[in-house]
């Protein structure tokens, strides 16, 4: 069966379908029409036509992160592949498998300068975890699966095939995805036993403890968030998470302090400021997690897991470094605390809740409830409200609406969130939301959003439209670029500059214009009624303009430089001695 | 943690493939580290490995960061600290050109002898001198010759292997 030929477009075609690709969203071009006619020519393989490559990007992001499959991108030479780079970029940050394939010129003209000739693997380099150049047809097959395999093994990310016309044209082997085994890579999933025991003896003797996670559980599979749960519900250990870990343990349970960080709760920040021991599970120490790194977690033990060995030591020196995939590591860690039947220390685990019980009561989220303007708390709250018990997934732009988002929603299942955190990309949200859309058709898919974010990628409606992806596009209309107003209140002395979204459309009629629901709520007692008039709307995608206070900033907030026991809780806490010089110059 | 600036040769085993130094080189310059010399060549034919020694400084914090980023790309199949794990040799080739006459043509001869330069070219105005040395001595040679009429020096930068008889 090995040895049958096939044209390389046919080679691309079957290697997908044998990689278990069901969908793959991409734009066509010069170079990539022999792959567009096999892709014509057969019916598994689902093409979504997207309107601009970076969306087929983070489309494909979406499908990755709800599904836990490796997502796939189709684009041509030249400007497909280039205007494909923030996506990849996104998913390299946010460590999400995807194989993007790109069409070349054919190899003779390589170097040439030829039409829409791009250096795309040099351009792509430092925005992949891998990437290649296919240029002998019969190495295609082999090329296609290993990407497959580098995508979606060790820590994952975007892998980019860049093929040449006239490799897509030739006749060549297919090989099948069994008979390919990577050379070299071979990341470390399981972990060292004698790092986990040590980890175990320091977790059992902890008296102020705290769970801080992050996406590497989430990326580890639903088995790895089951079983995180169920070693904090067995020590009885208050756990925090990153902005990307949001879903692996229940935010319903009350152990779940809430996302920390930069915009995270008090009683998150401060459980990570004041622990004697920190058990970090698929985190990297990220800046908007540490903030000042000299003042970072002071008084601390730290264990750091994770499936990167070069994670390890990168931001915070840690005293337990345990490199394998979140999911082993936690197998070993159940098995183990089991094993030597351990338990925490009850007595100081109760002081520790009770120190940590009286900064919640300091209900950091807690803003003010006005009847008079809709706060974009509120909108969430209430869309908290409407989704509960429904099956829903929530993607996000990036600016204050995210934070809030991450704030006010609660997830209790992993794969359900999907946003924009390492790369901080505007326009995310739409596009991936789409993706997890065609992969959860029955599902209720959101992208809260801005009103400048959406306007990044809003032409994707068009395809929201042609593949009947009913999602609720919810904006968050401030009619700014809401957290560059906020740093520029807080730390240029308000002086907005461009920051106003001005000429904005009308996006009621904008939705319509395009055969969808537009709605709008400008007052606090329409705000339900829109969302629920949005949730009906199941054939169609649904844009949601919802006017919230221009001038609402997101709170708590750890400034740029500044501790995790140095936070402002709102417009009350003055910002002029919140941020010191050398905080300034971070981002 | 300690901020001295420490200098390491580090010896990395890659698929000889298009794009593999570019990889090595992109990731030094995109995340900041310095390379104070790198030389490649294939050592292994049949499996087309080539072997990669790098000498680069930084923090012990920054080097461990340089090893775990580079066994992080996916054609590499090794890399070794060698300052790290024990004694090993160093060498660096240079060609140096010096152009003179009189005295100061026979000092660089005479220098030349001391340090087993071999004369590689001749002219009755000029000597190519071939090198072989630890960096500090190519440093020496090179410095001694600066006086002497240098014209030019090219040097292939360190390669290095662990003493005894264990294998890369």
């Amino acid at each position: 069966m090995s040895e049958q030929k096939l044209t390389g477009a046919q080679i691309v075609i079957k290697a997908l379908k044998d990689q278990g690709v069901d969908i793959i969203f991409g734009y066509p071009g010069g170079a990539v029409l022999p792959i567009y006619d096999a892709l014509f020519q057969q019916n598994d393989l689902r093409h979504v036509l997207v309107r601009h490559e970076q969306a087929a990007v983070h489309a494909a992001e979406g499908y990755a992160r709800s599904t836990g499959k490796v997502g796939c991108v189709l684009v041509t030479s030249g400007p497909g592949a280039t205007n494909a780079v923030t996506g990849l970029l996104d998913a390299l940050c946010d460590s999400i498998p995807l194989v993007c394939l790109s069409g070349q010129v054919p190899t003779h003209l390589i170097g040439n300068d030829a039409f829409q000739e791009a250096d795309t693997t040099g351009i792509t380099r430092p925005c992949t975890k891998h990437n290649y150049l296919v240029k002998d047809v019969d190495n295609l097959a082999r090329t296609l699966h290993e990407a497959f395999y580098v995508a979606r093994s060790g820590r994952p990310g975007p892998v980019l095939v860049d093929i040449p016309k006239d490799v897509q044209f030739a006749d060549g082997t297919y090989v099948p995805p069994t008979e390919v085994k990577h050379k070299t890579y071979r990341p470390q999933v399981k972990p060292e036993i004698a790092r986990i025991e040590e980890a175990i003896e320091l977790i059992a003797n902890a008296k102020r403890p705290v769970f801080y996670t992050g996406g590497g559980v989430i990326n580890a599979g639903p088995f790895a968030a089951k079983l995180l749960t169920q070693f904090v519900k067995t020590t009885g250990f208050p756990i925090t998470s990153t902005l990307m870990g949001l879903g692996a343990f229940p935010a319903s349970e009350n152990q779940w302090l809430g996302m920390l960080g930069m915009h995270g709760t008090y009683e998150a920040n401060l459980a990570m400021y004041e622990c004697d021991v920190m058990i970090n599970i698929g985190a990297r120490f990220d800046d908007r997690v540490t903030g000042k790194l000299s003042a970072f977690s002071p008084g601390s033990k730290k264990i750091h897991v994770d499936i990167d060995p070069s994670s390890i030591n990168k931001n915070v020196a840690v005293d337990i470094p345990i490199v394998g995939d979140c999911g082993a590591v936690l197998e070993d860690m159940l098995r183990i605390w089991k094993a030597r039947a351990k338990s925490p220390d009850k007595a100081a685990l109760k002081e520790w809740w009770g120190k940590i019980e009286g900064w919640r009561a300091r209900n950091c989220l807690n803003y003010n409830r006005t009847e008079s303007v809709i706060k974009p708390q509120y909108a969430l709250e209430r869309l908290r409200e409407a989704l509960r018990g429904k099956d829903h997934y929530i993607t996000t732009e990036v600016g204050q609406h995210q934070m809030w988002a991450a704030q006010f929603l609660p997830f209790d299942q992993p794969n359900r969130w999907m946003t924009s955190g390492g790369l901080g990309t505007m326009g995310y949200g739409l596009p991936a939301a789409i993706g997890a859309q065609l992969a959860h058709p029955d599902a209720i898919v959101v992208d809260v959003s801005g009103e400048a974010s959406f306007l990044m990628n809003m032409q994707e409606i068009g395809t929201a439209v042609q593949y009947r992806a009913p999602v609720k596009i919810f904006i968050l209309n401030n009619q700014y670029m809401g957290m560059v107003r906020q740093w520029q209140e807080l730390l240029h002395g308000s002086r907005y500059s461009q920051s106003y979204s001005e000429a904005l459309p009308d996006f009621v009629k904008l939705a319509e214009s395009w055969g969808c629901v537009g709605l709008r709520a400008t007052t606090v007692a329409e705000v339900d009624q829109v969302i629920e008039k949005m949730l009906a709307v199941t054939d169609r995608p649904c844009i949601i303009d919802i006017a919230v206070d221009p001038k609402e900033n997101c709170f708590p907030m750890i400034p740029g430089g500044k501790a995790h026991n140095e936070i402002l809780f709102g417009p009350d806490d003055s910002p002029s001695d919140a941020t010191p010089e050398d905080g300034m110059v971070l981002v | 943690m300690e901020n001295v600036i420490e200098k390491h040769t580090i010896a990395v085993l890659v698929d000889n493939e298009p794009g593999v130094l570019a990889r090595v080189i992109g990731l030094f310059s995109g995340r900041g580290y310095n390379i104070e010399s790198l030389t490649v060549a294939e050592v292994n034919n049949a499996d087309h490995l080539s072997r990669i020694t790098l000498v680069t400084s930084g923090t012990r914090m920054i080097i461990e960061q340089i090893k775990a980023q580079l066994s992080r790309l996916v054609p590499v199949h090794r890399v070794h600290d060698l300052t790290d794990e024990g004694p090993a040799v160093e060498r660096e080739l240079a060609l140096v050109k010096v152009a003179g006459t009189g005295d100061k043509r026979i000092e660089a001869l005479r220098l030349a002898d001391i340090f087993k330069a071999k004369v590689v070219d001749a002219t009755l105005t000029s000597f190519v001198f071939e090198l072989t040395g630890t960096t500090e001595q190519v440093d020496d040679f090179v410095g001694l010759m600066t006086q002497l009429g240098l014209v030019e020096a090219s040097r292939t930068g360190v390669v290095a292997m662990s003493k005894g008889p264990a294998a890369f």
